[in-house]
């Protein structure tokens, strides 16, 4: 058994991008990085003309959800650290722009760059809270990291009882945000609004999770993840990078919990339970360990399944208890299901699948034309 | 000093299942080398399994066996169907699992049994008995030392002077070698699934009817605190673990006590990050070097 904590043995371990020397031909990363986000960004604002207010709202969740997902790839996946916790993370930047917010509108204060501050506020304050698990994370391995970082999922949410003065215990917080900026027309959409303003924020934090992988320290998360012992040979600080990867990630999971508090409106405990951060692991997981798609389709998952078991037990006729009680738990019982296949069947998720299947095409194709 | 007295023995009633839980988590990391993260979700299980016999037969005692039964087969059918097929090249993919069926688990419990506290029943009566002026000991805190003891020695006693004792420990420490000396590894760590999962839902029993109820999420904190008290001791050594959860449960009790019950979570949280930072293997645990 290797002291590092890589998550996928090396046979599965897809080809990443960086490694292929044919990138080294394409140009410029950032730039090419820029055009994507750039294609993605007007793709999003087409759809968000075509939708219907709540798929605006569900897309809004799911790049909320994504901020969370990639930045728990980015630790999990690139650089082998287990983070149960990430749920307590979103809750810290959740609050943080709860409390900005509120603060913000007690002294009436307005204006289009409050959100803003108030989400660089959460970022600030996730980091802070990320650095300190992240020093205790670098020194701990597997199981001890994995139970750490879950006491500190079941923990931190309890805090919010705890200190019910400020933060208003099981009932939590609301969140004042401002209404759509009038230069917009007076009867923009809230939801298409929402949506602009999240997929904004995550992809922005997207772009800068790409070229942070691209980079050295990609490279260097990478090496501490597959050889702790090579890594230091090769003069690379192995718990300094850990602590950065931790605190990275912990950045990007604030930032999805503040911009999932600002979609609700509202913050409260129940929100950031255990089951959140289970959730997220899982999300990643079945998406693929170690691919940015693969954090997208698990923030897809999370968003979509509820969706669809919600569908599903309408469909029954089923008393309002009962259905009340599938509602609930059905969409956990089948996340918990994939989780364990996916990881006996599939340790690739659902990218590593596609990405096998796509090569399979592509072999076939140049057989044919050969 | 009558609740320093009270406090105390609170928390040794306490501690003494946290030994029990810890106790099944090492059981488990020994003979697999796997830190259990389903326990509590298994061990809950267990418990409504009891619930529903006892509400069944009007019978508590019936419901207790029937629990423990139970957490025995809970824990050779995960180790069958589920663990036994995971990839253990990295220490991450069977936490990654157990997690998995934490979720399942828990939704399956939700919506057999609905997401709301159950009132448990005790056995014996939770009104402390006074010595001397002293609210000291209730017949529920005696009858929960009295089950832990008779555990935890009979569990010492199997591993240190029965033959199937040996071989589990010696399929844990050797397994090739005692393959070939004709122990069936396999079945002993099916066997060691099964012992740790009997005890844990054993501890289930005895510690929810003294917290809220019944609930899918009841052993959440229980869990993260014996894995405290698992760790207070080095994940390797069972008999730090009992000091461990019993220390643990001391704290617990004295923060519950003096500084208020809400800050118990922190106090479990601040205690997890202090060993591991100061003592990482536990304060039982021989000097070791990290295996490359």
């Amino acid at each position: 058994m290797s002291a590092t904590g890589a998550v996928l043995p090396p046979r599965h371990r897809p080809v990443e991008p960086g490694d292929r020397p044919a990138d080294r031909r394409r140009g410029s990363t950032l730039l090419r990085h820029l055009a994507v986000a750039l294609v993605v960004g007007l793709l999003l604002v087409a759809v968000s003309y075509t939708v219907e207010p709540f798929r605006n709202f569900q897309l809004a969740t799911v790049a909320a959800y994504l901020c969370a997902t990639a930045g728990l790839t980015v630790l999990t996946g690139l650089n082998g650290q287990l983070s149960l916790g990430h749920g307590a993370l979103m809750a810290v930047g959740a609050y943080t722009v709860a409390l900005c917010q509120n603060a913000f509108a007690d002294r009436g204060m307005t204006g289009g760059w409050l959100l803003p501050l108030s989400l660089g506020a959460a970022i600030v304050s996730t980091v802070a809270v990320g650095a300190v698990v992240g020093v205790a994370a670098a020194r701990l391995r597997g199981p001890y990291l994995a139970g750490v970082t879950l006491a500190v999922a079941v923990v931190v949410p309890a805090l919010a009882v705890t200190f019910d003065g400020v933060l208003n215990g099981e009932q939590g917080l609301s969140v004042p945000v401002e209404p759509p900026p009038a230069s917009l027309g007076p009867y923009f959409p809230y939801e298409r609004w929402q949506l602009w303003l999240t997929g904004a924020a995550t992809l922005l934090a997207l772009l800068l999770l790409a070229n942070l992988i691209r980079s050295r320290y990609g490279r260097t998360f990478r090496a501490v993840r597959d050889d702790e012992v090579a890594a230091r040979l090769a003069g690379i600080h192995v718990a300094r990078t850990q602590v950065l990867a931790f605190v990275v990630s912990a950045a990007t999971a604030g930032l999805g919990g503040a911009l999932l508090a600002v979609l609700a409106q509202s913050v409260s405990p129940g929100a950031f339970s255990l089951t959140l951060s289970l959730f997220l692991l899982m999300a990643v997981v079945i998406g693929g360990l170690g691919r940015l798609a693969g954090a997208l389709w698990g923030a897809v998952l999370l968003v979509a399944l509820p969706d669809l078991t919600h569908s599903a037990t309408e469909l029954l006729t089923l008393s309002p208890a009962v259905a009340q009680r599938l509602e609930g738990n059905l969409p956990l019982a089948i996340f918990g299901l994939t989780l364990i296949v996916v990881m006996i069947a599939a340790p690739g998720g659902v990218q590593g699948l596609l990405s096998r299947l796509g090569r399979a095409l592509l072999d076939r194709w140049s057989a044919r034309r050969s | 000093m009558d609740r320093f007295v009270f406090l105390t023995v609170d928390g040794l009633s306490r501690g003494a299942v946290y030994a029990a839980f810890a106790l099944a988590l090492v059981l488990i990391w020994r003979a697999a080398r796997v830190v259990n993260f389903a326990q509590g979700a298994m061990a809950v299980a267990a418990a409504y399994v009891a619930y529903s016999v006892s509400a069944a037969t009007g019978s508590y005692w019936l419901g207790f066996g029937v629990a423990i039964v139970a957490g025995l087969l809970l824990g050779a059918v995960v180790d069958r169907v589920v663990m036994r097929h995971v990839d253990h090249a990295s220490p991450l993919n069977p936490v990654i699992v157990a997690l998995g069926l934490v979720l399942l688990i828990q939704a399956v419990l939700g919506m057999v049994y609905g997401n709301e506290f159950r009132p448990a029943e005790t056995p014996f009566s939770r009104s402390a008995l006074t010595v001397g002026g002293v609210a000291v000991l209730s017949p529920y805190d005696l009858f929960v030392f009295a089950t832990i003891g008779v555990v935890v020695s009979g569990l010492a006693w199997m591993f240190a002077r029965t033959p199937v004792g040996l071989r589990m420990r010696a399929a844990a420490f050797a397994p090739e070698v005692s393959r070939l000396l004709g122990v069936n590894v396999g079945g002993m760590l099916t066997l060691g699934w099964a012992l740790a999962s009997g005890v844990g839902a054993l501890a289930a029993m005895l510690v929810i009817p003294t917290e809220l109820g019944l609930h899918p999420h009841a052993m959440d904190l229980v869990f993260v605190s014996a894995f405290t008290a698992a760790v207070v001791g080095g994940l390797d050594s069972p008999p730090g673990a009992v000091v461990g959860g019993l220390v643990v449960g001391l704290l617990l009790s004295y923060v519950s006590g003096y500084a208020g019950s809400d800050l118990t979570p922190l106090a479990v949280l601040v205690l997890l990050l202090a060993v591991l930072l100061v003592r990482p293997g536990g304060l039982f645990a021989p000097v070791a070097a990290r295996r490359v």
